[in-house]
């Protein structure tokens, strides 16, 4: 039972380090309508800009600038290169951010190499914080939920407490009527943009040292990104949060526990056929939960869809 | 038979006479393997030292047969056994007669049919297909076939060593077995539970669990359980990101047992692994390079580090593999007649530039050689891996490790 509280803190690392990504992505895509392909590549940058800089000035200065960097390089490319892209519509703007992923990737491939860098967690969070019936939790994992919670915190903070927040969530619905009433929504549009990046690339910094840092990074990121903001509602923060750490523990568990098809079936009141080789549903039938783990939050996705187009914290269907 | 031998030696020369005057061709070796992707580190590894090997000992020392030099070209798969096909077929249109391909079973099986059918429908261009990693022992047994060649001992052979060594091992009570989805993961595991029953009926196997290949973002939950499970070692034929990943979620959790890995080093991991993988990561190998075997190694190494200063010789089996290709072409005496160049591979004894010996067997084109449990650590390194100050030192060897073990195969030879 104790590992119930281990996989809850497991799953809350995966589910806020998920947010982090999806809270920019929603922001982006409910404010100017821009499936953001490139965000997984951004929280790539972000690690490998953070690595670049931890050999030469450590650990803390990369959490520092690495994420300036890629907001900086975000609000460049929205600027400069979404913004003129923007007036051809949606289809241009969506292989804009397809190709630019693609461009990102090799760029990393031609700068980093394919290999994996030894990007590590700093000594100073490189102990076991504490454990629980001998399953260890490393302080680097503590340090990442405070990290997480912090900026959940103060993002939502800034989008309802704040000016600045209330015209972001105002150019969100009316972009038209705010732009009329005399603010300068380009440049909202380029800050949000920015944030958002940033954003990934702080997930990028953390994530780098405990998933890997490798081309790969963002592939293996990127689709269930966009899982999270549909699942979540598209444009909600609470939603995107809701989402991230549902898909978080639902993986974690699924992974946790050998929940075998088996005994649901057998639970659904189907027997076990005599001779499992010859059946054609064997595939079927000998499925753990681990192995499709990684699929849940899909299966979630499509059941959301059909009953709730909108997402959890959808207001509007798009 | 002296007429013969003569007649056969003039026209050989002929044909050596003719050949020089009127080609003196690259042979071309068709690389299909991940250049991008999560596992685009390995496949890029693999395609430098297939590069350096064909330089160093074929094109540096004058060609075969006649001057003809081999070309690498390498091909991007992407893991996937689909695009591997279409990759295959984009290369014999080239005039590609050798495929060479390591990474991933799944791929070298789709390869290893694709290319029977197409040498039985097209004998005029028949390719063979050179398998340096793929160890599913299905491609030596039940897929065999005469157009494959594996230079890897395969995944039993390599669990038939590697349980050896943990058999002497009496701290090892407990042993968790966890691995990718798909038919070698598989293969791995079920030698691992039949072979450490035979060995030690003590050992229980407390876990024995696959994830999904290339898709697990944090292996927190698995490391769990294995932690949980009270396990002594891990056995795991992860590999790429999916090895470092698994390998250093568990590490950081709390374990502190062996973990025995098929390919747990190089490809950037043993930096990333470093101090934390010192004396925890083993790997099961056929080539060893600390400490350094024989001064023709060293030299292969040192010309090595200095064309790719990042890269590791961390697959010597591909250097095997380009030195018996070249043996079997001065052999056959021609590198377009692949069914020649086959049949001199077939039984085919080489002595390595590593000091050890590899036999390709006959009966189902699976290479003999020593197999090696590795250590990985920073003390008495010669050769480091990834610019770190880490390495993989040997530990123990099992030679000549399986000669003797048994084969389904029933080869059909043209």
């Amino acid at each position: 039972m104790d590992l119930i509280l281990v996989n809850l803190i497991d799953g809350l690392v995966t589910g806020l380090l998920l947010f982090m990504l999806s809270a920019g992505l929603t922001l982006i895509f409910s404010m100017m309508g821009v499936l953001n392909f490139a965000h997984a590549s951004f929280y790539m940058l972000g690690a490998y800009f953070a690595y670049q800089i931890s050999i030469a000035l450590g650990f803390w200065m990369g959490l520092l600038i690495a994420p300036l960097i890629v907001g900086v390089l975000g609000a460049g490319v929205e600027r400069y290169g979404l913004r003129r892209v923007h007036k051809y519509g949606h289809v241009p703007e969506l292989i804009f951010t397809f190709g630019l992923a693609l461009l990102i990737e090799e760029l990393v491939q031609f700068i980093w190499g394919k290999n994996q860098m030894p990007y590590n967690v700093p000594d100073i969070l490189n102990f076991t914080a504490f454990a629980i019936s001998g399953a260890a939790i490393p302080a680097y994992k503590i340090f990442m939920i405070f990290v997480s919670v912090a900026i959940f915190i103060g993002l939502l903070f800034v989008l309802t407490k704040t000016r600045v927040g209330m015209i972001i969530q105002a150019a969100l619905s009316y972009p038209r009527t705010v732009e009329a009433l005399g603010h300068n929504v380009p440049l909202i549009f380029m800050g949000v943009f920015g944030v958002g990046t940033a954003l990934a690339g702080v997930a990028g910094v953390i994530a780098g040292p405990v998933l890997g840092t490798f081309p790969g990074m963002a592939f293996v990121l990127g689709s269930i990104v966009f899982v999270t903001i549909v699942i979540g509602g598209l444009g909600s923060l609470w939603g995107a949060l809701v989402a991230s750490l549902l898909i978080g523990w639902i993986t974690t568990f699924a992974k946790s526990y050998n929940i075998e098809m088996e005994n649901i079936l057998n639970g659904l009141g189907i027997s076990t056929p005599e001779n499992l080789d010859e059946s054609i549903f064997r595939d079927l039938w000998s499925l753990t939960s681990p192995q499709i783990a990684d699929i849940l939050p899909y299966i979630l996705m499509v059941l959301i869809l059909i009953f709730r187009p909108a997402g959890l914290f959808g207001k509007r269907s798009t | 038979m002296k007429k013969t031998t003569k007649l056969g030696a003039v026209s050989a020369l002929s044909l050596v006479i003719g050949a020089s005057a009127a080609f003196a061709e690259n042979i071309k070796i068709g690389f299909i393997d991940p250049l991008s992707g999560p596992f685009a580190s390995t496949g890029a590894n693999g395609l430098h030292q297939l590069e350096f090997a064909a330089d160093y000992m074929v094109n540096q020392n004058g060609g075969v047969l006649d001057g003809d030099m081999f070309e690498v070209i390498g091909f991007d798969n992407k893991t996937s056994p689909k695009e591997s096909l279409i990759q295959l077929q984009v290369a014999i249109d080239q005039g590609i007669r050798y495929i060479v391909q390591g990474n991933g079973s799944a791929v070298a099986l789709a390869l290893t049919e694709a290319i029977d059918k197409h040498n039985r429908r097209n004998p005029d261009s028949r390719v063979l297909f050179l398998n340096y990693a793929a160890v599913d022992p299905a491609l030596t047994n039940e897929k065999c076939n005469f157009w494959h060649f594996r230079f890897d001992a395969n995944a039993d052979m390599k669990m038939d060593a590697m349980t050896d060594v943990i058999a002497e091992d009496d701290s090892i009570k407990k042993v968790y077995v966890i691995g990718q989805d798909y038919s070698f993961g598989k293969a791995v595991a079920d030698a691992a539970v039949s072979m450490l029953d035979e060995k030690r009926s003590d050992i229980e196997v407390v876990g024995n669990e696959l994830h999904p290949i290339g898709k697990v973002k944090d292996f927190t939950p698995y490391s769990r359980k294995i932690v949980a499970s009270g396990a002594d070692a891990v056995i795991t034929g992860n590999w790429g990101a999916d090895m470092l990943g698994l390998g250093k979620s568990i590490i950081e959790n709390g374990f502190d047992g062996p973990i025995y890995t098929y390919y747990g080093a190089g490809s950037g991991m043993t930096a990333a692994f470093g101090e934390t993988g010192k004396g925890v990561i083993r790997l099961v190998s056929e080539g060893i390079v600390n400490p350094p075997p024989t001064e023709e190694a060293s030299a292969y190494y040192d010309a090595f580090s200095a064309k790719y200063p990042e890269g590791n010789v961390d697959q010597t089996r591909i250097s095997n593999t380009v030195g018996m290709l070249a043996e079997a072409i001065k052999k056959a005496g021609t590198a377009d007649d692949v069914v020649a160049v086959a049949k001199a591979l077939e039984g085919m004894e080489y002595q390595t530039i590593w000091g050890s010996k590899v036999m390709m067997r006959p009966e189902d084109h699976q290479a003999i050689q020593n197999i090696n449990i590795l250590n990985h650590t920073d003390e008495d390194v010669t050769y480091t891996f990834d610019s770190s100050t880490f390495g993989v030192v040997n530990e123990a060897t099992v030679e000549m490790a399986s000669a003797d073990i048994a084969t389904t195969c029933e080869m059909k030879r043209p």
